[in-house]
């Protein structure tokens, strides 16, 4: 039985006040997410904290989990890319190009060059997407909403551009296995020169807004410092890994497609904060921006599909005139493309860092297994160390730098 | 049709009930707080409503609030999973009556192309749900046009807390 105290009103026991003086040991815990602004929805963290630091904290992913490798066992290799598109759903033509990479890479085929070219160029439109998405969220969430807009708005010129040409905003699905789905609009390349100068502009009052911002500064640097060899130990690539000092660009160390004939420069960061992220990621786009220019120099035309019946779609007059081009338009719709027996793991550059595709097949026109290497659920995992010792609001800068995006985080 | 200047006083209370109502309505519907509860890739698109192109706020659905008690209308943007759903229900059951939810998408309409074990099939396994936005992800114009649908709605009480608002508490 607890015992009975006495209070007289406005007057406080000695015991009472002794009491006091021990503040209570143990640790709080709090919910952050998954509805959480700053979380994208779909991160749990569960913190321990003492007072405002961060103690301890378990990331719990997993809410949107949409079961895309399962999913990607009942599909067609082509119907596969509209999974694709919902994985990094910032810069879904990346995760297209990358899948296409991969399943050619089994067939064993080389797409014509102008196809390369247009990849490259939706690729790189893409990242920038992505990184205007990714920056202008991240500075939303430290309260830089003016940015933000400012962000969006070249965001949505991109949009457009991309959806003359694919015929969705946001998802695409443009490109198929052996080509891409059609050829570049007749005005694309006036349009897309103009929109550069443009976004280059936005890039510019950005700058201006932010980088010597000394709110976002002080949000930014300093927080979350990742070393080098800490980066390459926790697997991170992309931004991540060059804000951190780690030179490792798969566009550069192992160019696919026409990389190898463009020039740019990776960005590489010294201190490995935020700050640096996010400086690299400005800078990223200015290089895209390079490699969009000049693929645009020297894009020529030609087919933009392997001409193989057996991989491409025949044409749809063909289909339907003459028997051979109607049997094979059949069977690849409803049979799929065949694919070789084998497994192949293939990567790319996504928009957070090595996009990889893991592809078994069995020789149907449905994969066995596809397994995708996120870049961004491997930064995950060093977040509970990232933030540990930092500041609650330290939190917000720094998930928001790894830039989650849960459909290729949980897939 | 006679002339009828009489009226009993209970008719005179229900009109000016009426009156009442729809005056509420009316500002109901022009200043709708949304609470997003943004988990997929349709977060993307609702981003570029709310940013300047398209602006939601000239409808009079403001800025979003982050908070579920300062929002009636809760966006359900993106894939609702079974791991998420109660988490959907917690939220909407933290806002304030009225209230009211819009579907965001086809993923949150009926599961969309995610026909698995994982993505529920709609929100409205776990909250009733005024609009229905179709799309994948939805068109800024469609978001605008089911807002304006929804403000329709709700100027005539047939939002769903609006008709159990209005219906007699059962004992
Ligand atoms: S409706 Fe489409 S775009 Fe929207 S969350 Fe679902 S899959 Fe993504």
């Amino acid at each position: 039985m607890s015992t009975v105290q006495t209070y007289v009103l406005g007057q406080k026991n000695a015991a009472d006040l002794d009491a006091e003086q021990e503040l209570p040991a143990e640790l709080m815990t709090i919910n952050m997410g998954p509805s959480h602004p700053a979380m994208h929805g779909t991160i749990r963290m569960v913190l321990q904290i003492d007072g405002e630091r961060v103690v301890d904290a378990d990331v719990q992913p997993g809410y949107l989990h949409r079961c895309f490798e399962k999913e990607s066992e009942y599909a067609t290799y082509t119907q596969i890319f509209p999974y694709t598109d919902r994985l990094n759903y910032v810069s879904p033509m990346l995760n297209n190009v990358g899948f296409a990479l991969a399943v050619e890479k089994l067939l064993g085929i080389e797409t014509p060059e102008r196809c390369q070219y247009i990849r490259v160029i939706i690729g790189e439109m893409s990242r920038i997407t992505d990184h205007l998405t990714c920056i202008g969220a991240s500075a939303m969430e430290v309260g830089a909403f003016t940015a933000f807009l400012y962000l969006l708005k070249a965001r949505e010129w991109f949009y457009e551009l991309l959806e003359e040409l694919s015929g969705a905003r946001l998802t695409h699905s443009y490109v198929r296995i052996g080509g891409v789905a059609r050829d570049l609009t007749a005005d694309f390349d006036p349009k897309l020169r103009d929109l550069l100068n443009r976004t280059e502009g936005v890039l510019a009052e950005v700058e201006t807004l932010l980088t010597n911002n000394r709110i976002f500064r002080q949000r930014m640097e300093g927080v979350s410092v990742v070393s080098r060899d800490d980066a390459i130990a926790w697997g991170f690539t992309g931004p991540l890994g060059r804000a951190s000092g780690l030179d490792y660009d798969v566009r550069k160390d192992y160019p696919y497609l026409v990389y190898d004939r463009v020039e740019f420069d990776v960005p590489v960061g010294e201190h490995g904060d935020c700050f640096d992220r996010y400086l690299v990621r400005m800078e990223e786009m200015r290089q895209s921006i390079r490699i969009l220019r000049q693929c645009l120099d020297q894009i020529r035309p030609g087919p933009i599909c392997v001409d193989d019946l057996r991989v491409t779609l025949p044409d749809k007059s063909e289909v339907y005139n003459t028997i051979e081009a109607m049997i094979a338009h059949f069977k690849l719709i409803v049979d799929g493309i065949r694919v070789p027996p084998g497994q192949t793991y293939s990567f790319t550059e996504g928009g957070n860092g090595e996009l990889g595709f893991f592809v078994i097949a069995d020789g149907t026109g449905r994969p066995y297994k596809v397994h995708v290497r996120s870049p961004c659920f491997i930064a995950l995992q060093a977040l509970p160390s990232m933030i540990r010792g930092a500041l609650i609001s330290d939190i917000i800068p720094t998930f928001g730098m790894i830039n989650m995006i849960g459909g290729e985080c949980d897939r | 049709m006679g002339l009828e200047l009489t009226t009993t006083r209970l008719e005179d209370a229900a009109g000016w009930a009426k009156k009442a109502r729809d005056a509420a309505n009316w500002g109901r519907k022009y200043s709708l707080f949304t609470y997003p509860f943004v988990t997929a890739c349709c977060g993307m698109e609702f981003m570029s409503v709310a940013a300047s192109k398209y602006d939601i706020a000239r409808f009079g659905a403001e800025f979003p609030r982050f908070s579920p008690r300062q929002s009636d209308l809760l966006m359900i943007v993106g894939t609702i999973t079974e791991r998420q759903g109660p988490v959907l229900r917690r939220v909407y059951d933290q806002m304030a009556e009225p209230k009211w939810v819009i579907a965001f998408g086809v993923c949150a309409s009926t599961g969309g192309f995610y026909q698995n074990y994982s993505a529920m099939p709609g929100a409205d396994q776990v909250v009733p749900v005024d609009v229905y936005i179709p799309g994948c992800p939805p068109r800024p114009e469609q978001v605008l046009d089911a807002l304006i649908l929804l403000q329709r709605r709700i100027q005539e009480s047939r939002g769903h807390s609006q008709v159990a608002e209005a219906q007699p508490a059962r004992r």
